[in-house]
């Protein structure tokens, strides 16, 4: 270590000047009011989603109501599309909470999208397991076929684009998903198909794995559970017997 | 291995057999809910274990050896008893918790439960909480499984509707609820205080610990966090494998398997929140808890990821600090700030855009996080990089010496 600081060039090296790479998959912390986000637009939960809103506050100790503001959050998102500033005050209201606390769960969590966007909203994972399925492949292909980049809106408001972190389906990479809906085992060409069938209205003939997999065996032939499930009481212990 | 090897090794791991599997729909051929489950033996007997009472059941979990699946490997029999405290119940209600914020790159086993076998966890609620004398539990699920949920919701409303679980489960007399509660989209809630802190409806936070979980928990009250995987219960344990195999895929196999085998049989080296390792160690390490601690790595949640000679390695663990720079909470100032520092300095590595003193900057940047946070994601931040620097150093200065001769800068080896 001694040695390779006597080593060091005297001068300093020249390096190119470095700034951080902007991420888009999440929006700055605060609000400002915009035309189709203020807090003069009203909302309420419809008929049907009080009562679902009922039943997640049921969930929690009456002193800890406040337990639901995640759920009600996601319910307000999607009732009205994204979590507006409106969806946070109605639900501080609801859980009589400060609406600085909503505020702070808001931002906190990254599914909520605090700005409004497409119909389809494609999160594409590019965390290390996808990135070494060509992930890389994937983002260039919808980029090009959509013609946004990555934290961009298509102009018919069809398409929004994030990269997310890990999906969770690392067996199955790479992974896109598109609403509530995973899409994996993905080629350019498949995410060609899902984008062409999502823009034409149709729903994608396949969920799940794009390959001939159903869900996460080897895609080769199963390697284990090729026999019948045991049935109740198979190898039960004497003390239950 | 320099020492002698032992002369009859006392059995071998791994040849799992299919009846000796646990997650028998592993991969969904069967039907997922209550009538499938029940032809599978799940909900058998679940009464008789309950009226055993709560040290018959810790001590059976306690004997089987059982350790978390969570990432830690802590042994759950222990991690359960620490509820019933000497003194009996304190009026408080308890809790337990059960984490499915399933977001550990690599990692995408608890999916396959919550979503083919949703039953198994369901009795396994019930039966951890009656052996921590719980009153309901919290199932926190990651908001993007939202197809996964609704599987678990379905099993829970079969239960429910079954008499399995709440008043009277299962007609042993014991009262227990399990509830639904669905995150939002942060890693860092995988993190067991900071679950609670997010089930509260808080920013998901760690907390300082002491007081322990099973002292002040959730809603204040003592609560037990733990693994789906854990609670599902297996003496085998599910393996998740992902990048360069040519048949990636989750497969349940034994404890302490060879990897060498593991992947030769269901697959045609490097791990994450662990430091990576190269071919020669994973040519003959065994996949259990200790094992893998032997050569500096660990076991984790079983995420194997792959990684073959053409990958870049620095690209590669360059993601993973971008990854952990991004699920940072905020709340520790080392990792705040040093996966941040650690993400700028990888991606100047990544085109060799550096000096070589930068290796043992960022390897000491990494030294300054690890142990100095509330929670492990600062550890989880610093070991893939250490890993990195331990095994693959000449790869960095390959790139920075590259860089720089192109540059026409002069740099001193």
């Amino acid at each position: 270590m001694f040695a390779r600081s006597l080593l060091r060039p005297a001068a300093p090296l020249a390096r190119s000047f470095q700034t951080s790479a902007p991420r888009f998959s999440d929006h700055v912390f605060l609000h400002r009011n915009t035309p189709e986000n203020n807090e003069s637009i009203p909302f309420e939960f419809n008929a049907e989603n009080s009562k679902r809103a009922a039943e997640i506050i049921a969930k929690y100790p009456p002193q800890y109501k406040k337990g639901a503001v995640i759920p009600l959050l996601d319910l307000g998102q999607r009732q009205n599309g994204f979590t507006s500033i409106s969806v946070m005050n109605h639900v501080a209201k609801m859980l009589e909470m400060p609406p600085m606390r909503v505020y702070e769960v808001a931002t906190f969590y990254t599914m909520y999208n605090r700005e409004p966007v497409g119909k389809y909203f494609l999160q594409v994972c590019t965390t290390t397991p996808c990135q070494l399925c060509n992930s890389t492949a994937i983002v260039e292909t919808v980029e090009k076929h959509l013609g946004i980049k990555v934290g961009e809106t298509t102009a018919d408001k069809l398409f929004t684009l994030v990269e997310v972190e890990c999906a969770g389906a690392c067996s199955n990479a790479p992974v896109i998903a598109v609403n509530d809906d995973y899409y994996e085992d993905l080629t350019p060409e498949a995410t060609v198909k899902i984008l062409d069938d999502l823009k034409a209205g149709r729903k994608p003939a396949k969920l799940g794995p794009q390959s001939s997999r159903l869900t996460s065996e080897p895609i080769n032939g199963l390697t284990s559970l090729t026999s019948e499930p045991t049935g109740p009481g198979f190898r039960l212990q004497k003390a239950l017997q | 291995m320099a020492t002698q090897a032992p002369s009859t090794p006392s059995r071998s791991y791994g040849n799992l057999k299919d009846e000796d599997r646990i997650f028998t729909n592993l991969y969904g051929r069967h039907d997922f809910g209550l009538k499938g489950a029940l032809k599978r033996g799940d909900w058998y007997k679940t009464k008789e274990i309950l009226l055993k009472g709560d040290t018959w059941i810790i001590d059976q979990v306690k004997t089987s050896g059982l350790r978390g699946r969570g990432g830690a490997g802590f042994p759950s029999g222990l991690k359960w008893s620490f509820m019933n405290k000497p003194g009996g119940p304190d009026g408080r209600p308890r809790y337990l918790v059960i984490n499915a914020d399933e977001g550990e790159p690599g990692t995408c086993k608890d999916r396959e439960i919550l979503r083919h076998d949703p039953h198994k966890l369901v009795e396994g609620c019930l039966i951890a909480g009656r052996a921590m004398n719980a009153n309901a539990a919290y199932i926190y699920i990651r908001g993007e499984f939202y197809n996964e949920a609704s599987n678990l919701q379905q099993a829970i409303d079969e239960a429910y509707k079954a008499g399995l679980i709440g008043k009277n489960a299962c007609g042993s007399g014991y009262d227990f609820d399990v509830y639904v509660h669905r995150g939002a989209g942060a890693y860092i809630c995988g993190e067991e205080t900071a679950l609670i802190e997010s089930i509260e409806g808080k920013q998901g936070k760690p907390r300082l610990k002491p007081p322990f979980p099973a002292d002040v928990g959730l809603f204040g009250c003592p609560t037990t966090v733990a693994n789906v995987e854990t609670v599902a219960v297996a003496p085998t344990i599910l393996f998740c494998i992902s990048g360069h195999v040519n048949t990636p895929c989750v497969v349940e196999e034994e404890m302490s398997i060879p990897l060498r085998e593991l992947l030769e049989k269901h697959c045609g080296g490097v791990w994450f929140s662990v430091p990576v390792m190269p071919k020669h160690i994973c040519d003959d390490v065994l996949m259990d808890f200790d094992a893998l601690k032997d050569v500096q790595s660990g076991l984790g949640t079983a995420a194997v990821i792959v990684m073959n000679k053409s990958t870049d390695m620095v690209a590669a663990i360059s993601r993973l600090s971008a990854f952990y720079k991004h699920e940072s909470c905020g709340q520790c100032t080392p990792c705040r700030e040093g996966t941040g520092w650690m993400a700028k300095i990888m991606k100047r590595f990544e085109s060799g855009n550096a000096t070589v003193a930068e290796i043992d900057m960022i390897e000491e940047i990494s030294r300054q996080i690890e142990g100095h946070t509330i929670c492990a994601l600062g550890d989880a931040a610093a070991w893939p990089v250490q890993g990195l620097i331990r095994h693959f150093r000449p790869e960095i200065e390959k790139k920075i010496y590259a860089f720089n001769a192109a540059k026409g800068n002069s740099i001193n080896a």
